[in-house]
C-alpha cells in the first residue's frame, strides 16, 4: 500500500475520533507485546516499524447507559472505536473488554452493548466485569450474558497464539474504605492455573480495577494482589492489564508490564485531583485526545510482551 | 420492611387519607424522615442518628452513580444516577453501618435509638 493511503486512512481515523472512543491493539513480538493506540494500528503495515502479530485488541470503560455532559454519546464513541478495529489492515482475532460494559448493569444497557460489540469483526471477545456492572440487585445481568466462560465465577483462563490469558475479577467483594479483592478462593484457583504452565509462556493477566495500587484513597488498586503478583515472577514476560480509572498509567517492573487502558466513553481526574473519580468535562476538541484502545502484537524472540499506546488526537 | 421511595409514598399518602377520617393518632409519629444526600464522593452527613421508625432517603447529587449496601445484608439498592434516590425504614434500634459498591471509599453509619 503506498503512504498515501496510509495518510488517507490516518485522516479518516482521526476524522472517525473527531468525537472521542478509541482501543489499544497489543502486537506480539518475540513473545513482547507492544500496546498501539488504535487510530496509529489503522496505519499498521506487516514488517514496518510497529513490527509483530496483531494479538489483541483491549476496549475498555464503554459504560453503555452513560449520558452526561462528559459524553452524551457513548454509542458513538464505541461505534468508532468498533470501526477503527474493524478498518485495521491485520485484525487481531481477539478482544479483551476490561469492564465497565454498561453504567448502570441495566438489562437494556447490556443488549444496547452486546449490540454494538456484535459489530466487532474479531472472532472472539473476552470480559471481565466492572463494579458498574454488577450494581443490579442480584447481580446476574452481567453473568446471564457472559459468564458461560467461566462458569459464572467470572474468573477463567484461555489460551492464544501460544500466550495464556488469565481473567480475574476484582469488583464482587469489596471492603469499607478498601481496594478491590480477587478473595482467597480466586488466588488458591489462579495459583494452581499458572503451576500448570511453564516459565516461558508469555501470561496476559487482565481484571477491571489496577492490580497494583495507583491511589488508595480512591480505592485504585487491589488489597490482595501481592500474593498474584509474587507467582507470576516467574514467568519471563507477564501482561497485567487494567481498565477502571479511565486513563493510560504504564509501569515496567522486572518481566512485568502493568498497563491502565482509557475509556470509550469519558475520561477521568487523575489520581487525587477533585472531589472523586467522576466523569471529567474536557472542551469538545479535547475529547477525543483522552478516549482509547490498546493493541498488542506478540514478538517471538524475547519472550516478553510489550505494550505501546498513544493518544488518538 | 424494606420500602422504595414510590411505594413507601403511596402508603404514606392512604394513611393520610385514613387519619383524616378518624383522629390524629399516634402513628403518625413514625411517619419521620431523613435524607442524605451523595455529593461529592461524600454521604452527608456521613453519620445520623434517628428514632426506629424513621424512613432514610439516599438522594444522589453527583454526576457518578452511587448505590447504599448495608454491611450485613439488610438493604441494597441498585445504581443511582442522578438525582435518583432510595429509601429504607429503621423499625429495629442499632447501629447500621453502609458503603457504596463502586466506591467503597465511600462509608457512613446510621444508629437508630
Amino acid at each position: 500500500m503506498s503512504n498515501e493511503r496510509f495518510s488517507q486512512s490516518r485522516r479518516n481515523a482521526l476524522r472517525c475520533m473527531a468525537y472521542g472512543g478509541a482501543g489499544t491493539l497489543f502486537l506480539l513480538n518475540s513473545g513482547v507485546l507492544t500496546p498501539v493506540d488504535l487510530a496509529q494500528a489503522a496505519e499498521y503495515k506487516p514488517g514496518g516499524s510497529q513490527s509483530g502479530k496483531p494479538l489483541f485488541v483491549q476496549i475498555s470503560d464503554t459504560h453503555i447507559g452513560f449520558n452526561k455532559d462528559a459524553n452524551p454519546d457513548v454509542d458513538s464513541t464505541l461505534t468508532r472505536t468498533i470501526a477503527l478495529v474493524n478498518a485495521m489492515p491485520a485484525r487481531p482475532a481477539l478482544t479483551i473488554h476490561t469492564g465497565d460494559i454498561t453504567h448502570l448493569s441495566k438489562p437494556a444497557e447490556f443488549d444496547r452493548a452486546q449490540q454494538l460489540l456484535a459489530q466487532l469483526r474479531t472472532t472472539e471477545i473476552h470480559t471481565v466485569p466492572g463494579e458498574h456492572d454488577t450494581t443490579d440487585p442480584t447481580v446476574t445481568e452481567y453473568f446471564s450474558r457472559f459468564g458461560r466462560a467461566s462458569d459464572n465465577k467470572g474468573y477463567y483462563s484461555f489460551d492464544h497464539a501460544g500466550v495464556h490469558f488469565v481473567a480475574l475479577v476484582n469488583v464482587l467483594q469489596f471492603k469499607p474504605g478498601g481496594l478491590g479483592t480477587l478473595g482467597a478462593d480466586q488466588l488458591a484457583w489462579v495459583a494452581a492455573d499458572l503451576k500448570a504452565r511453564s516459565s516461558s509462556t508469555p501470561i496476559v493477566v487482565f481484571a477491571h480495577m489496577p492490580l497494583w495500587t495507583i491511589y488508595e484513597p480512591w480505592g485504585w488498586g487491589t488489597g490482595d494482589a501481592a500474593q498474584l503478583i509474587e507467582g507470576l515472577r516467574r514467568f519471563g514476560s507477564v501482561t497485567v492489564l487494567n481498565g477502571h480509572i479511565h486513563q493510560i498509567v504504564q509501569k515496567v517492573e522486572g518481566n512485568m508490564t502493568f498497563h491502565t487502558a482509557r475509556s470509550t466513553a469519558y475520561p477521568q481526574p487523575a489520581p487525587g485531583e477533585g472531589a472523586g473519580p467522576g466523569p471529567l468535562k474536557v472542551a469538545p476538541d479535547q475529547l477525543n485526545a483522552l478516549l482509547g484502545i490498546t493493541s498488542v502484537s506478540v514478538v517471538q524472540h524475547r519472550h516478553a510482551l510489550a505494550l505501546n499506546d498513544s493518544t488518538i488526537a | 420492611m424494606k420500602t422504595h421511595t414510590a411505594g413507601r409514598v403511596s402508603r404514606v399518602a392512604a394513611a393520610a387519607v385514613c387519619l383524616a377520617l378518624t383522629s390524629m393518632s399516634s402513628s403518625a409519629s413514625s411517619d419521620v424522615s431523613e435524607t442524605i444526600v451523595v455529593k461529592d464522593f461524600m454521604f452527608q452527613p456521613t453519620s445520623s442518628t434517628v428514632k426506629a421508625g424513621t424512613t432514610v432517603t439516599w438522594l444522589n447529587r453527583d454526576d457518578e452513580p452511587h448505590t447504599v449496601v448495608s454491611d450485613n445484608g439488610l438493604f441494597r439498592s441498585a445504581a443511582m444516577d442522578t438525582n435518583e434516590s432510595f429509601s429504607f425504614e429503621f423499625d429495629q434500634p442499632g447501629t447500621y453501618h453502609f458503603v457504596c459498591s463502586i466506591h467503597p471509599s465511600m462509608v457512613g453509619t446510621i444508629v437508630v435509638q
